[in-house]
């Protein structure tokens, strides 16, 4: 889509289609001949795997509501009978199921690719905020999806999450009405989840297309971090990274199906294969895996700012924790992109990481839980405090007093080195 | 610089730590349940190659029949099902004349009445109460619940670092070891434990000290015919067994399915491996 376009149409109907729709060039360009920088590694076929798990879920989801209910009376039984006496139902079902938690897992990869190898920086601020949209879409879609099979956990977890509205000053209690369609989640609640469920993939694949266009706009980064400099630091999309991305997207299927056929239910919940009953609380109302990090930051604010109450503070915090990756490329200082040039960066990345994941099982256990002396909801705190500092303080400041390693002139001359070092061994 | 900012860090942070750590200590923690983790079981359904033995699950069957359908209702579960590949292996003419002993209310006939009628293997298992209500006054106010997905319904927390464990050593049985260390597990309370009026103390329990299900098995409470000893853990693991199957009936086809899956992919992969060493070959990267 950028540059010039090496696509020579030679057959009649190529010709013909060429001068009136030039789509093969479009697909040509975009899949064959786009310069990939040639010392890309595994982290960036995730793109294709996310591609590949966005296919996978929407058809499955399309098969799935072929057989699904979307009544509060009926649709835990419409879920069990796709499960019981739909053909195949019970493997679309658990592909389904597992394949949103695949998603997340290969969207996690994606987002931490481009923290550390400094993806976000200009010149993809806009592939980095699109990015950020899809992620905020895909969180959407997939918390209406796990209401809908109407079990205990769906229904608990629809109530606690739109409850959140109510924090807001004013607007908040009406925000929350027209949510869910009522003063509690109910009948309609569902119907509209399900309506909405079934909008917002192709909300995702519409924005896909538009992180896919800026990504041919601006060429991808790589693990070095530099500017592409000539055609020698490049390969053809075709066959090289295609060879590549296939081979990832297989190991990637094998992982899910061990999931898929092995341990179908590992990743959700038991409360959710109880009928929903909103008479009876759930003991431990939690999320899915994919926002307990977020859940834990929501937890973390239980003290009043000035003004704020807890319940605003924490929604706040938990929004501001997913707003702040868009403001990313303005936050983060330093010239140079990749973290392998960047020793104190290095160490902040991985503890964040490690802290991403600690929020992660925070978010799973209760607030008064003792974890090493110490209440879940202190961890929690000093977890978030850690994750809003990474964005807001360390990144800015590092930029101003870390001094990089020097960079390769260019990835050519980087991999000619690696290539001679490896050959004198 | 960087060393005396890193050290600087962590001072905070150890100056964070303890003084929230001094509020912690001060508050009293709540009970957990259960109090005892279920005992885990060897099951035949468990792990790669795992498949339900179907003598198990008749015998199970025989025990969900004689004893817990008395007040649970299996709602889910069609007499057809038991005739189904992967279940409990009864012949078509086994589950139609099992299924007529059990009538159902059908209807409204030509004439605009409702009638009684033989149960067909497509009806589902009768419910031992007219609706939830019926059930609880029935049960001292509690209400038995249904036992079709049980069996997944129930699993106790591993917590860390088992539950990372468990992601790459399936351990997908929590639901039957459950319920079997549930119903071997009533006991008399220890010294000083009072439990509610009408319920019966069980360390195994998910919700609390005890429970109103009285203990439902006792050695030599169904006759098996197959010379299996008849004893109350035995019940209890193959009650247990059953019930999984009712909550997973195609655990079988999925299991067999994903080898050839699996190994599939694996193949496949092989192959793309070299592949992408082909066309990479002689390039530099």
């Amino acid at each position: 889509m950028s540059g010039h376009s090496t696509y020579v149409p030679r057959t009649a109907i190529g010709k013909w289609f060429e001068a009136r729709l030039p789509i093969v060039r479009l697909l040509h360009d975009t899949a064959v001949s786009y310069p990939t920088p040639r010392n890309l590694n595994a982290l960036w076929t995730f793109g294709g795997i996310l591609a590949m798990m966005l296919v996978v879920q929407i058809v499955t989801g399309i098969v799935l509501a072929m057989h699904y209910a979307a009544e509060s009376h009926v649709a835990f039984r419409s879920v069990e009978s796709i499960m019981r006496d739909v053909n195949w139902g019970w493997l679309i079902r658990y592909l389904h199921a597992n394949g949103a938690s695949m998603f997340f897992i290969a969207v996690y990869i994606h987002i931490f690719r481009g923290l550390y190898y400094g993806s976000y920086k200009a010149p993809r601020e806009i592939l980095w905020i699109l990015g950020v949209i899809i992620y905020l879409l895909m969180m959407a879609a997939a918390f209406m999806g796990y209401v809908l099979p109407w079990g205990q956990m769906s229904f608990w977890g629809a109530t606690v999450i739109t409850n959140f509205f109510t924090a807001l000053p004013i607007v908040g209690q009406p925000i929350q009405t027209l949510l869910i369609g009522g003063f509690s989640v109910d009948n309609a609640t569902l119907n509209r989840f399900f309506s909405l469920h079934y909008l917002l993939p192709f909300l995702i694949a519409g924005v896909v297309v538009l992180h896919v266009w800026a990504l041919h706009v601006v060429g991808q980064n790589n693990p070095l971090g530099i500017d592409v400099k000539s055609e020698k630091d490049t390969v053809p999309f075709t066959p090289f990274a295609t060879s590549k991305d296939v081979m990832w997207i297989v190991l990637f299927m094998i992982f899910y199906g061990w999931f898929v056929f092995y341990q179908p239910n590992f990743l959700g919940h038991p409360d959710n294969y109880i009928e929903a009953n909103p008479l009876a609380t759930p003991a431990h109302i939690v999320p899915e895996w994919y926002f307990l990090p977020f859940y834990a930051i929501l937890r973390a604010i239980d003290f009043n700012i000035g003004p704020i109450d807890s319940k605003l503070g924490g929604v706040l915090a938990m929004f501001g924790a997913i707003a702040v990756l868009a403001f990313l490329p303005w936050l983060d200082t330093s010239k140079v992109r990749s973290g392998r040039f960047r020793p104190i960066f290095k160490v902040a990345f991985w503890v964040f990481g490690v802290n991403a994941l600690f929020l992660g099982y925070l978010g799973s256990v209760k607030t008064d839980d003792i974890i090493g002396g110490m209440q879940a909801v202190s961890w929690a705190k000093l977890s978030t405090l850690y994750y809003f500092a990474y964005f807001l303080v360390i990144l800015p400041v590092l930029g101003y007093i870390e001094k990089p390693k020097p960079l390769p002139v260019s990835i050519n001359d980087a991999i000619l080195a690696k290539s001679a070092a490896s050959s004198a061994h | 610089m960087t060393a005396k900012m890193i050290r600087w860090a962590a001072a905070a942070l150890a100056a964070g730590i303890a003084l929230t750590t001094t509020v912690a200590s001060a508050e009293e923690k709540a009970q957990e349940f259960p109090l005892l983790k279920p005992t885990r079981q060897e099951w035949s359904f468990a792990g790669i190659f795992g498949r339900y033995d179907q003598a198990q699950l008749q015998r199970g069957y025989q025990v969900y029949k004689d004893v817990c359908s008395s007040c649970h209702s299996m709602k889910l579960v069609k007499f057809r099902n038991l005739a189904d590949e992967g279940g409990p292996g009864f012949s078509e003419d086994a589950v139609k004349v099992l299924a007529a002993t059990y009538a159902i209310e059908d209807g409204p006939n030509d004439v605009g009445e409702m009638f009684e009628r033989p149960r067909l293997p497509s009806d589902p298992f009768p419910s031992p109460f007219a609706n939830d209500n019926a059930a609880r006054a029935a049960n001292g106010g509690a209400l038995p619940p249904d036992m079709s997905l049980l069996a997944k319904a129930r699993a106790v927390h591993r917590g860390f670092p088992w539950f990372v464990f468990d992601m790459f050593w399936p351990y997908q049985e929590q639901g039957p070891d459950y319920i079997a260390s549930l119903l071997t597990g009533y006991q008399d309370p220890p010294e000083g434990v009072e439990v509610p009026e009408g319920t019966y103390y069980n360390p195994h329990f998910i919700n609390g000290i005890s429970l109103r299900m009285p203990p439902p098995l006792d050695d030599d409470l169904v006759e098996y015919s197959d010379g299996t000893p008849q004893t109350k853990e035995q019940y209890a693991q193959d009650v247990s067994a059953f019930l999984m199957w009712a909550a997973e009936p195609h655990l079988d086809a999925r299991k067999e399915l994903g080898l050839k899956v699996m190994l599939y992919l694996i193949i496949f992969a092989g192959i793309l491996y070299f592949v992408k060493r082909q066309v990479w070959r002689g390039v530099p990267h």
